[in-house]
């Protein structure tokens, strides 16, 4: 059984400041992080091997620096990584990245079961896992939230939707999604920080994964952006400050007036 | 195509690194550098005082298919056991406001049961087609086999445009069946718009957590799909008697063959919808404990409103996801919408900022959660909120 995670780097764009004079974000010491979904999907990988056994391999496409966020999954137990970085891949919208990490998958060869965040913090567009799986023509579930059983090539578990859970079985292999339900991520262990400081982890190119050129990168992206720009937020409400015994009259006043009080 | 800076130009102002999202620019000798990280959006070009950052090799690719073949705004009319949901008359609403720059036809896409019934209301609110997949089997979504019918549909009727909620469902189904299709396609778009002289579509989307806007458009594939972020867009309202077309297509045609089984399901139990509410009640760190959170829920009870919840209040494991509001939880557009102890980051206000009426309780004057709220009240929410229920016990 091998267990592929694909993990991406992302800015910690979540609690960004933004400058008040010039309304710019600081970007100043705002470090890259491995994107938050990807820690349970890490996790998932390392509790399947240690119940059905197996290995657990790492992937990550992006610049040379998110070698980071492989070598952090390293610290919390994943056997082997791979970083595939390349100028070719610059420029990647879903397409080209799903079609990218795919290619590298082949090369891996013989996986059972693919594992993805259910989105990337940044984007968040959640698209690159199913897609993957359609460039892998392997099935996928989205929004997994427990993995119940491994067995005799196939996987049963249960997946979240709008208002309901599905108990699901799939044949193997197979690509997932897991949301933050799944389990509790560990921290790294001690033996997992040295393992992960001595770890050689190979850079993937282009070349080395093979495939169309027309699928990398920009050249392989149908989306395109065009303009990027910085929200407006509108309102300029009141503001009150006061005593409770004030505060709370004014909000009473004004949910009558709103007809709810 | 490269981004790269003239050297001679730059001053090193370092304005652009500031607003790259991705991080890709360092200053090096006073000259700015653009390193590996660069996403090639470009939004460096344009901030840059000096012009100092050019674009290389930007080539103008042309399109191996013939595009005009290409004709109708589809969107995808999601169900709920063989009754059509609101985001399906959401996606109605934005597709007719397509139309009327693209003056093509809009056509609804059902899958289930009961698809006369779905295809007459969708008719009764402006679309021209319905395109029906009949069969009770299709009530539940069934991943591979509705990858197999739209890919199958788009195939043979080549619509322009094909559109789908940014549901769960959607967001499952789409992404396979644009890559299946070999196009592109945008999550979570906030805004549709047809650009008048291209006739383009531009999907506009929030990203990096809220952060930015970004534009984006698929010149040369077709079709030009994007999922579309639940109460974002305005429902089509009911517009009397019309008629319309059904184009069916017979289910067993498609052979459809589904590698996933379907074992057992479970509803979740959901006291509210919080997308449905027309009042929600919000708490978030500030509330400092889960065992606080039953003070939200008595205020929202007695106004009659659901409860609602930062992102940090679900990570504090204080309230379970579902209750999240935001950027990677729901987008809630109530008419009133009252944050208790929220400080407001924009991740939070990507997914409530365009409700109705906001009030906010936060005892920080600067929290950001002011910046979007009609009334905005600085005071500590274990002070007012109490006696706030108080008084609306007495009444």
């Amino acid at each position: 059984m091998k267990y592929i995670v694909c993990i991406k780097q992302v800015p910690d764009t979540m609690d960004v400041k933004v400058d008040p004079e010039t309304k710019r974000i600081v970007r100043e010491g705002v470090p890259s992080i491995m994107n938050p979904y990807d820690y349970y999907a890490v996790e998932e990988a390392l509790r399947l091997k240690e119940r059905f056994g197996g290995t657990t391999i790492a992937i990550s496409m992006g610049p040379p620096q998110a070698e980071a966020v492989l070598r952090e999954s390293i610290s919390l137990g994943i056997d082997e990584a791979y970083l595939l970085s390349d100028r070719a891949f610059a420029g990647s919208d879903t397409l080209a990245t799903s079609y990218t990490l795919s290619q590298a998958i082949k090369k891996i060869g013989d996986f059972s079961i693919i594992l993805c965040g259910r989105e990337a913090m940044d984007g968040s567009t959640g698209q690159v896992g199913p897609e993957l799986a359609e460039h892998l023509e392997i099935p996928v579930i989205t929004y997994v939230s427990k993995i119940i059983n491994v067995a005799e090539n196939q996987m049963e578990c249960v997946r979240l939707l709008e208002d309901h859970y599905e108990t699901l079985k799939s044949p193997l292999p197979v690509l997932i999604t897991v949301i933050k339900e799944i389990n509790e991520p560990r921290l790294p262990s001690l033996k997992g920080m040295l393992k992960a400081k001595k770890a050689q982890i190979p850079t993937w190119t282009k070349q080395d994964i093979g495939g169309n050129d027309a699928q990398f990168g920009q050249d392989g992206s149908p989306t395109k952006v065009v303009e990027i720009w910085r929200p407006e937020i509108k309102k300029e409400g009141k503001i009150v400050t006061g005593e409770p015994d004030e505060l709370a009259e004014i909000l009473f006043q004004e949910l009558k007036k709103l007809g709810v009080a | 195509m490269e981004i790269k800076v003239n050297k001679e130009k730059c001053t090193g102002c370092k304005i652009c690194v500031d607003v790259c999202p991705a991080g890709a620019i360092e200053i090096q000798n006073e000259k700015a550098y653009i390193n590996e990280k660069c996403t090639l959006c470009k939004l460096c070009v344009s901030e840059c005082p000096v012009n100092a950052i050019e674009v290389i090799g930007e080539e103008k690719k042309v399109s191996t298919l013939d595009l005009s073949k290409y004709k109708g705004i589809w969107f995808f009319a999601e169900q709920k056991k063989g009754k059509l949901s609101h985001v399906a008359y959401e996606l109605l609403g934005i597709s007719l406001k397509l139309a009327r720059t693209l003056e093509e036809e809009v056509c609804g896409v059902y899958f289930g049961s009961k698809g006369e019934d779905a295809a007459k209301e969708l008719f009764s609110r402006g679309a021209d087609k319905v395109y029906v997949v009949e069969d009770t089997s299709l009530d539940e979504f069934r991943q591979d086999v509705y990858v197999c019918l739209m890919t199958e549909l788009v195939k043979k009727y080549k619509p322009n445009i094909v559109l789908a909620s940014a549901t769960m469902i959607g967001r499952s189904f789409l992404p396979q069946t644009a890559a299946r299709l070999k196009t592109g396609l945008t999550a979570d778009c906030t805004d549709l718009a047809i650009d008048p002289e291209t006739k383009l579509l531009q999907q506009i989307r929030p990203t990096y957590g809220g952060n930015l806007m970004a534009k984006i458009i698929c010149e040369n594939h077709r079709p030009q799909m994007a999922t579309i972020r639940p109460k974002a867009v305005e429902e089509a309202k009911p517009v009397g008697n019309r008629n319309g077309t059904i184009v069916r297509d017979d289910f067993t045609s498609f052979n459809a063959t589904c590698r996933v089984d379907l074992i057992s399901k479970q509803e979740v139990e959901q006291t509210i919808d919080l997308q449905e509410a027309e009042i929600i009640v919000s708490g978030g760190r500030g509330l400092g404990d889960g065992k606080n959170f039953d003070m939200i829920r008595k205020l929202a009870k007695l106004i009659g409103g659901a409860v609602g919840s930062s992102r940090a209040a679900v990570d504090a494991g204080w309230i379970p996801y579902p209750h999240q509001v935001g950027q990677t939880g729901k987008t809630v557009k109530p008419k009133i919408y009252i944050a208790c102890g929220i400080s407001g980051a924009i991740q939070h206000l990507a997914g409530m900022s365009t409700s109705d009426y906001i009030i906010a309780i936060n005892k920080d004057p600067n929290a950001p959660i002011f910046k979007v709220a009609n009334l905005g009240i600085v005071g500590d929410i274990f002070e007012v909120i109490p006696k706030l229920i108080q008084k609306l016990e007495s009444k």
